[in-house]
C-alpha cells in the first residue's frame, strides 16, 4: 500500500499534499538503501505486513522488507500478470494467493522491486505467523531461493475473542528466546532494550495521529476517504517507518492536512476530484483489488460514495479500538500488537468491528470486497454480510475481484453490482423519509 | 473374528452413513455425549479421557446434496467447509455437543467462527497446534492448550477433569495408532492383500467408532488379510499425496488402484497417525501427550518445516520407505496447504528422479474418466521406462 511512485489519482494532482511528498520522499530513501545494502551491509530481514515487528528489526540497526508491498506494489505497476505467469509456469496452482506467485515470479524475473532498483537478498527471513496460515508456506518458498536463516514467530490466533495470558506469554518467550538471538546472530548487535523503548515511543506518537486521521472520519463530510485514501495513509506504519522518526513527521503532515480539510469543510481528493458532496457513506470489508485501483475507486466516486471505515486498513493492526505500543513493556507490547492484528482476530470479533463501524460512523450501507486469493480474509465473508446485516438493519454489498491477478477484476460485474447497490440505497432512504413523513 | 467381507460391509455403512447413526446411537444411551472435530490432527485422547465419543468430520462426499453450503462459502473456497456446514444446517450434526477445529489452514480456523456464530451455545475449541517445537516455549503452550481443552470438554461431558483417565485414552490412542501403522506396513508390504478402497473404509470407521470398537474391526481386518492368498499382480507402487484434509472419493482411490497402481503410502485420514511414536505412559499425561507432538509429529503441510531441506528431502524419503515407484499429488481444489507446498514437494521429488503427476480433486467429484487416463498413462510409463519418459 506504500504509493511511491503511484501517487493517488490523476484529477487533482497538483497541489499535492505534503504528506504525499513525505511519504514518497522517505521510501525512495528506504527502497535505495535497500539496494545498496550488499555494499553497505545493512542487515536485511523481510518480514509480513501482520505482526510485523519493525521496531525490533530496527532497534537491530537491520531494514525491513515486506514481501506483499511489493506484490502489490507490483499489482499496481501492472507487472503481477508476468509475474504470476511465471510462477504458474513454474509450477505453482492457479488456485493459490496471487501474492505470493507475484513475488516468487517478481524473484524469478530478477528481484526488481518497486522502485525499478533490484531488491537485496534477505539475511533474514522473520516469518510472523499471524492471521494467514500462506505466510508459513510463503517463506518455505522463500527459503528455498535464498540460503538464509529463517525464524519462527508462532502467533496465536484469538478464537475466543481475545489474546489469552499464557497465548501472548508464548509469544514473549518467543520474541526472547528465538527472535532476538537470531536478529542478535545475523546482525552481530546485542539486544539493546532501551533503543526498542524509544523506537516504541515513536510507533505511540504515530499511532495517535493516525487514530486520529481514521476517526476523522466520523465528520460530514469526511475529510478522508478511509479505503482507498486511507491504503496510503497506512503505508508507513504498516511497512519500514513504524517506530522511527520519519513515520511520526508524516503522521504529524498527515493529521495537520486532514485537520486542515476539515476546517475547510472539504473532503479527500479522489479519482473524480475532490469529494464534497457525500452521498453515501460506506463501511468496506476486505483488502481492496490493486491491479486497477483507480478504476475501483473511481467507480464509488463517481456515484458520490465516501469510504468511511474500513477493516483492511488494520490488518497492520487495530489501533482505532485502544491498542498502542507501549514502551513501558517493549516485548508484552510486541505481542499484543501481533495478536490484534485484524486477520488475527475471529469472525464474531470481525463481525462486531464491522457492525460498530456502521453505527459509529453513521453508514448508509457497507460492501464486502472478496478477493479470490485470500482464504484468511474471505472464508465465511458470506456469514459476516448476514450477520451485519442483521446486526444494523443495513442491507450489505458483495463484490469478488482479487488482489494482484488482473483476470479476476471484472470491472463491468462490479460497476454494476455497485451501482445497483447505491440504487438500493437511495431506494431505501426516499422509503424511510416517506415513511418518517407519513 | 468377524469375516473380512463383513467388516468391510459394516465399514462402507458407517462411510455411507451420512446422518451418523451409529454415533446417535452411542449417544442415545443415558449421560453419553460426542465431540466433533475436524481435519487434520485433533487430541482424540482428551475427547475420550472425558468419556466422550470422537467423531471425525470429513464433509458430505459426493452423496450430500449442498443447498444451504454453497451461500456460506464463495466459489473460490475449497468444497469441505460447505459440505460441513450443510451437515451442520441440515441437522445432521445435532448429537454432538462440541466441536474442534484445528489448525489446518485459514478456511477451517473461519470456519470455528461460522460455528460460533451460528451454533453460540455449542462448545467450541480452536486447536492451534505448536509450529515451535522447544519444550520450554512449544511444549509449554501445547501442554496449557490440551488442560484449556481437557478442563472445557470435561464441563460439557459434566465430569470432573481426570489425568489417569487421560493416561488410559493415550494408552488406548496408542494401541489405535499402533494397529493403524501395523495396517499401512502390511499394505506397503502386501499391497495385494490390502487394496486401499478397503483400508481406507475400515481408517474411516475409526472416525465415528469408539476406539476400542475400531480396534476389534482393525486387528479383525489385519488378521483376515494376512491370511489372503491373492498374487501380486503387475502394478506400480506409488504414493498419493496432499489428500490429507478434503477427502478424496472413493470412487478416486479406486480408480487410481484400477488403473494399475498399488498406493503403497498416503495422507488420508493423517490426522489418525500424525503422531509416529507411542504417547509414554508414565509422568504427566497431559505433558506426554504435549510432548509427543512436539518430537514425533510426522512432517505434513499442516506444519511449519523447520529443517530448510526438508521439504526438499520428505518426498525421497517417502518413496524410499514405501519402495514405492512414484508420486500422485492429488490436492483438493483450493486447498492452499497442499497446493503451496506441491511445488516444493515435487521439486525435491523430481530432483531425485522420482516420476510423479498432480491432479486436483474435490470431494463431490463424480466422474473419473480423466483421472483414469493419467493414473493408467502414469502407471504405464513407469512400467516401460521407470517413469522417466
Ligand atoms: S492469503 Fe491473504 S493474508 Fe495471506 S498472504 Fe495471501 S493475501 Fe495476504
Ligand atoms: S481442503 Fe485444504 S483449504 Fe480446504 S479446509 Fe482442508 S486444508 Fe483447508
Amino acid at each position: 500500500m506504500t504509493p511511491h511512485e503511484n501517487v493517488p489519482p490523476a484529477p487533482d494532482r497538483a497541489p499535492k499534499d505534503r504528506s504525499m511528498q513525505l511519504q514518497k520522499d522517505m521510501i525512495a530513501e528506504h527502497f535505495r538503501r535497500l539496494e545498496q545494502a550488499p555494499e553497505t551491509h545493512e542487515p536485511v530481514v523481510y518480514t509480513f505486513v501482520p505482526g510485523n515487528l519493525t521496531e525490533l528489526v530496527r532497534s537491530f540497526g537491520a531494514l525491513p522488507l515486506l514481501p506483499e508491498i511489493n506484490a502489490l506494489q507490483s499489482g499496481m505497476r501492472g507487472m503481477s500478470r508476468k509475474y504470476i505467469a511465471e510462477a504458474e509456469k513454474a509450477g505453482h496452482s492457479e488456485d493459490v494467493c496471487t501474492y505470493v506467485k507475484c513475488d516468487i515470479g517478481m524473484i524469478k524475473s530478477g528481484n526488481i522491486g518497486p522502485t525499478g532498483t533490484r531488491l537485496p537478498k534477505p539475511d533474514l527471513l522473520l516469518l510472523s505467523y499471524t492471521g494467514c496460515y500462506t505466510f508459513m508456506k510463503w517463506f518455505e518458498l522463500l527459503r528455498e531461493e535464498y540460503d538464509c536463516p529463517a525464524v519462527f514467530l508462532h502467533v496465536p490466533y484469538q478464537s475466543d475473542g481475545r489474546l489469552a495470558p499464557e497465548h501472548r506469554q508464548y509469544i514473549v518467550d518467543q520474541i526472547r528466546d528465538k527472535v532476538i538471538p537470531a536478529l542478535e546472530q545475523v546482525t552481530g548487535r546485542p539486544y539493546d532494550e532501551e533503543k526498542l523503548r524509544e523506537l516504541l515511543g515513536h510507533s505511540r506518537d504515530a499511532e495517535d495521529d493516525l487514530v486520529a486521521v481514521f476517526e476523522s472520519a466520523k465528520r460530514r463530510p469526511s475529510p478522508i476517504d478511509a479505503y482507498f485514501g486511507a491504503v496510503y495513509y497506512v503505508g508507513p506504519i504498516f511497512s519500514a517507518f513504524r517506530g522511527t522518526p520519519e513515520g511520526v513527521a508524516y503522521y504529524r503532515a498527515l493529521r495537520a492536512e486532514v485537520e486542515a480539510r476539515i476546517a475547510a469543510g472539504a473532503g479527500p481528493i479522489t479519482p473524480s476530484g475532490q469529494l464534497d458532496d457525500q452521498k453515501y457513506r460506506l463501511v468496506v470489508e476486505g483488502p481492496p483489488n490493486w491491479t486497477s485501483f483507480h478504476e475501483f475507486w473511481q467507480m464509488f466516486s463517481d456515484e458520490g460514495a465516501v469510504c468511511v471505515a474500513s477493516t483492511y486498513t488494520k490488518v497492520g493492526g487495530t489501533y482505532d479500538f485502544g491498542f498502542r505500543h507501549d514502551p513501558s513493556d517493549p516485548l508484552g507490547t510486541l505481542a499484543d500488537y501481533c495478536g490484534g492484528c485484524y486477520t488475527n482476530l475471529s469472525l464474531p470479533q470481525r463481525i462486531d468491528m464491522l457492525a460498530d463501524y456502521v453505527r459509529e460512523y453513521a453508514a448508509d450501507g457497507f460492501l464486502i470486497n472478496s478477493v479470490k486469493s485470500c482464504n484468511s480474509f474471505s472464508a465465511g465473508q458470506l456469514l459476516i454480510l448476514r450477520e451485519v446485516e442483521k446486526r444494523t438493519g443495513i442491507p450489505g454489498a458483495f463484490v469478488e475481484s482479487d488482489l494482484v491477478d488482473p483476470r479476476y477484476f471484472s470491472a463491468a460485474n462490479i460497476k454494476n453490482r455497485l451501482e445497483s447497490y447505491i440504487q438500493m440505497l437511495a431506494a431505501r432512504r426516499i422509503g424511510s423519509s416517506a415513511g418518517g413523513a407519513a | 473374528m468377524t469375516s473380512r467381507a463383513a467388516i468391510v460391509d459394516r465399514a462402507l455403512a458407517l462411510y455411507e452413513d451420512l446422518d451418523f447413526g451409529s454415533v446417535r446411537a452411542w449417544c442415545a444411551e443415558e449421560g453419553r455425549k460426542a465431540a466433533g472435530y475436524l481435519p487434520v490432527y485433533a487430541p482424540r485422547e482428551i475427547i475420550h479421557a472425558v468419556g466422550m465419543l470422537p467423531v471425525g468430520i470429513h464433509g458430505g462426499r459426493d452423496r450430500l446434496e449442498i443447498i444451504r453450503g454453497d451461500a456460506f462459502f464463495q466459489s473460490y473456497i475449497c468444497h469441505l467447509p460447505r459440505s460441513v456446514i450443510e451437515l451442520l444446517q441440515s441437522g445432521r450434526l445435532d448429537m454432538l455437543s462440541a466441536m474442534l477445529f484445528p489448525s489446518t489452514c485459514d478456511v477451517i480456523r473461519n470456519l470455528s467462527g461460522m460455528w460460533q456464530v451460528l451454533r453460540p451455545n455449542l462448545y467450541t475449541r480452536y486447536c492451534d497446534v505448536p509450529q515451535v517445537l522447544e519444550a520450554g516455549t512449544g511444549g509449554r503452550f501445547w501442554r496449557q492448550e490440551l488442560e484449556t481443552l481437557l478442563h472445557g470438554l470435561a464441563e460439557v461431558a459434566g465430569v470432573t477433569p481426570d489425568v489417569e483417565a487421560l493416561r488410559r485414552s493415550n494408552a488406548v490412542y496408542n494401541e489405535v495408532r499402533q494397529v493403524i501403522r501395523a495396517l499401512y506396513a502390511a499394505r506397503r508390504d502386501t499391497p495385494w492383500r490390502l487394496p486401499t478402497e478397503e483400508l481406507y473404509l475400515v481408517l474411516r470407521a475409526g472416525e465415528v467408532l469408539p476406539p476400542e470398537a475400531f480396534l476389534q474391526m482393525a486387528r479383525d481386518y489385519l488378521a483376515a488379510t494376512a491370511a489372503d492368498d491373492a498374487r501380486p499382480r503387475d502394478r506400480v507402487r506409488v504414493i498419493v499425496a496432499g489428500a490429507f484434509c478434503e477427502q478424496p472419493p472413493l470412487g478416486l482411490i479406486k480408480t487410481i488402484e484400477r488403473a494399475g497402481c498399488y498406493i503403497v503410502d498416503d495422507d488420508f485420514l493423517l490426522g489418525n497417525r500424525l503422531l509416529t511414536a507411542d504417547v509414554p505412559l508414565d509422568g504427566d499425561p497431559l505433558s506426554a501427550l504435549a510432548d509427543t507432538f512436539l518430537r514425533h509429529a510426522m512432517p505434513s503441510s499442516i506444519l511449519y518445516e523447520h529443517a530448510p531441506d526438508g521439504k526438499k528431502r520428505l518426498m525421497a524419503q517417502r518413496v524410499a520407505d514405501a519402495r514405492a515407484d512414484g508420486i500422485i499429488f492429488a490436492a483438493p481444489s483450493f486447498c492452499d496447504p497442499a497446493l503451496l507446498d506441491r511445488p516444493m514437494l515435487r521439486a525435491g521429488a523430481e530432483a531425485a528422479d522420482i516420476p510423479c503427476i498432480a491432479f486436483q480433486y474435490s470431494e463431490n467429484t463424480g466422474q473419473f474418466q480423466q483421472f483414469r487416463e493419467q493414473a493408467g498413462t502414469f502407471s504405464d510409463s513407469i512400467k516401460l521406462w521407470g517413469g522417466q519418459a
